[in-house]
């Protein structure tokens, strides 16, 4: 099998690569742009990877911007960890933001990022000077575990598929493919991206091997879950945000996406805050439209 | 652990758990999980009388199972840790000091066929974290004994780890609806944070009972 490559029309490798440790967990950090220009940090989504910004970033990075972005522990190139959990992913945040400046700084985050940077920021508040929330904002959508006597059975479903998943995770390995393979596999939880950019994702996002290619996501990660956490602990820290704040919502449900609709999100919203609904796009807002995307977003930071 | 009569080696992903044995006998074990900060060495002092083999797990980043990098712990993923040593046990009866006994009534309700009575006993960590949205606290250094047991991230993590009185009152619900006993839990414990009370309305948890009565009762199924 041979190492395929692709290009995407606008994706851009970053201009630089280091490495940050984050309490002996190696997170790689990715940059676009000059390093004297100001900082904008990027965030990805759960089961995603610093590299699907390849086309959003340099739109912003062009536009006089340093931007930084890194792969969650387990996500990417960054290491595998022992365990995952949100609290590890940000105080992984917080090293990397140490690592790259002392002053407060934007921050873009998308999905399960955004709900991340929503909780860093109501702890860290002098880290971040203004926040786009890219479909990353609280849903009214039930979890899972909602006691409910008609949810138990699903509740213990949920569980014993999750534990029977912590058997197998030691010797756990990603299913091997051709580029084309991967790219299809991908497509069923992002059916609105173009095969072009999720063949491009391939070959930034998984490795190559002797048998075929692998995504590089830990594969004792689990999609989904259960556990305590209310999707309204969330909204209280989105409203609590104490800096310039823009929402930005798809109106089309994907697998991966949360659900939010601007009614669940709309009381929410922080003090000054905005939120911005785009017709016919789904989760990944600024995959499906980088251009419109990255010009809301250097208006709002301008 | 010096006293142990033997101590096996599971694996749960990245982690070795210690799984020490402390009693050989016949019939059913008695797994004992101890609580935050301690390890298999603390509980085994507790007195209790089980006729079967007693096992006692040092779990993720305490005595003498892996400390990980970087934390992240959940009640849940020592929850897992708890099925791994069940995986090896068989059914077994569960007592639980403080975390531990929260991790126990966890695994009774997630693995209610082969759990045969979760005892839940006094000691550290039994009460967790929050049962509400909190404000958020910057916490990104754990000290200087980062990498030895116990790893202070668990120090820290386990004991914030929220546990909302209906997510426990979930779990009740699955340890009634399917282990086929009539009281699968029991509290002996006098502190009561919310998540008890919680679980203490519910039916199919034994109240005002003893460590040692709950374990006789739990022994003669």
């Amino acid at each position: 099998m041979s190492t395929d490559t692709r290009t995407y029309p606008g994706a851009r490798q970053p201009d630089r690569f280091r490495q940050v440790n984050a309490d002996n967990v190696g997170i790689a950090v990715y940059e676009w742009g000059r390093e004297s220009d100001p900082v904008v940090f990027l965030v990805h989504g759960g089961s995603d990877f610093a590299r699907t910004f390849d086309v959003f970033g340099p739109l912003i990075a062009d536009a006089g911007w340093r931007v930084v972005t890194w792969d969650h522990r387990g996500h990417g190139d960054s290491d595998y960890a022992e365990m995952y959990s949100w609290d590890a992913d940000i105080r992984d945040a917080l090293a990397v933001m140490t690592s790259t400046t002392d002053t407060a700084a934007p921050v873009v985050a998308h999905s399960k990022g955004g709900a991340l940077m929503m909780q860093l920021i109501e702890a860290s508040p002098y880290r971040a000077s203004r926040m786009v929330n890219i479909d990353g904002m609280p849903s009214k959508r039930r979890m899972p575990d909602v006691p409910d006597h008609d949810q138990t059975r699903l509740m213990a479903n949920e569980i014993g598929s999750w534990l029977d998943n912590r058997h197998n995770a030691a010797t756990a390995i990603r299913k091997p493919g051709t580029l084309v393979d991967l790219a299809a596999r991908r497509a069923k939880m992002n059916p609105r991206l173009s095969i072009e950019w999720l063949e491009y994702l391939v070959t930034v996002g998984a490795r190559h091997e002797a048998d075929g290619w692998r995504w590089k996501l830990d594969p004792s990660m689990r999609f989904g879950g259960f556990g305590p956490w209310r999707p309204e602990w969330s909204a209280l820290r989105m409203a609590s945000l104490p800096i310039p704040f823009l929402g930005l919502l798809g109106t089309v449900d994907e697998p991966m996406g949360w659900g939010a609709r601007a009614r669940d999100v709309l009381p929410w919203i922080p003090q000054g805050g905005r939120l911005e609904v785009l017709e016919d796009i789904g989760h990944f807002i600024h995959i499906e439209d980088p251009q419109r995307v990255s010009k809301l977003v250097l208006d709002f930071l301008s | 652990m010096s006293t142990a009569i033997q101590t096996i080696s599971l694996q749960h992903n990245r982690i070795t758990l210690a799984l020490h044995q402390l009693q050989d006998g016949a019939g059913r074990p008695l797994l004992l999980l101890h609580g935050l900060g301690e390890s298999a060495v603390n509980i085994a002092s507790l007195p209790l009388s089980w006729a079967g083999p007693i096992w006692a797990l040092d779990f993720t980043g305490h005595g003498d199972s892996t400390v990980p990098r970087g934390g992240g712990y959940s009640a849940e993923i020592l929850m897992a840790d708890v099925d791994v040593a069940l995986r090896y046990l068989g059914e077994a009866t569960v007592l639980g000091r403080g975390l531990g006994g929260y991790v126990a009534f966890l695994i009774a309700g997630a693995r209610p066929s082969l759990v045969r009575g979760a005892v839940i006993v006094d000691g550290p960590g039994l009460s967790g974290g929050s049962i509400h949205a909190t404000s958020s606290s910057e916490i990104s250094v754990a000290g200087p004994r980062v990498g030895q047991a116990p790893d202070p991230w668990a120090l820290i993590e386990l004991s914030r780890d929220a546990r909302p009185p209906n997510y426990a009152v979930t779990f009740t619900h699955l340890a009634v609806a399917t282990s086929g006993l009539d009281d699968p839990i029991a509290v002996t414990c006098k502190v009561s944070p919310p998540w008890i009370d919680a679980i203490k309305a519910e039916a199919g948890v034994m109240t005002d009972i003893t460590m040692q009565d709950a374990l006789d009762i739990y022994a003669a199924i």
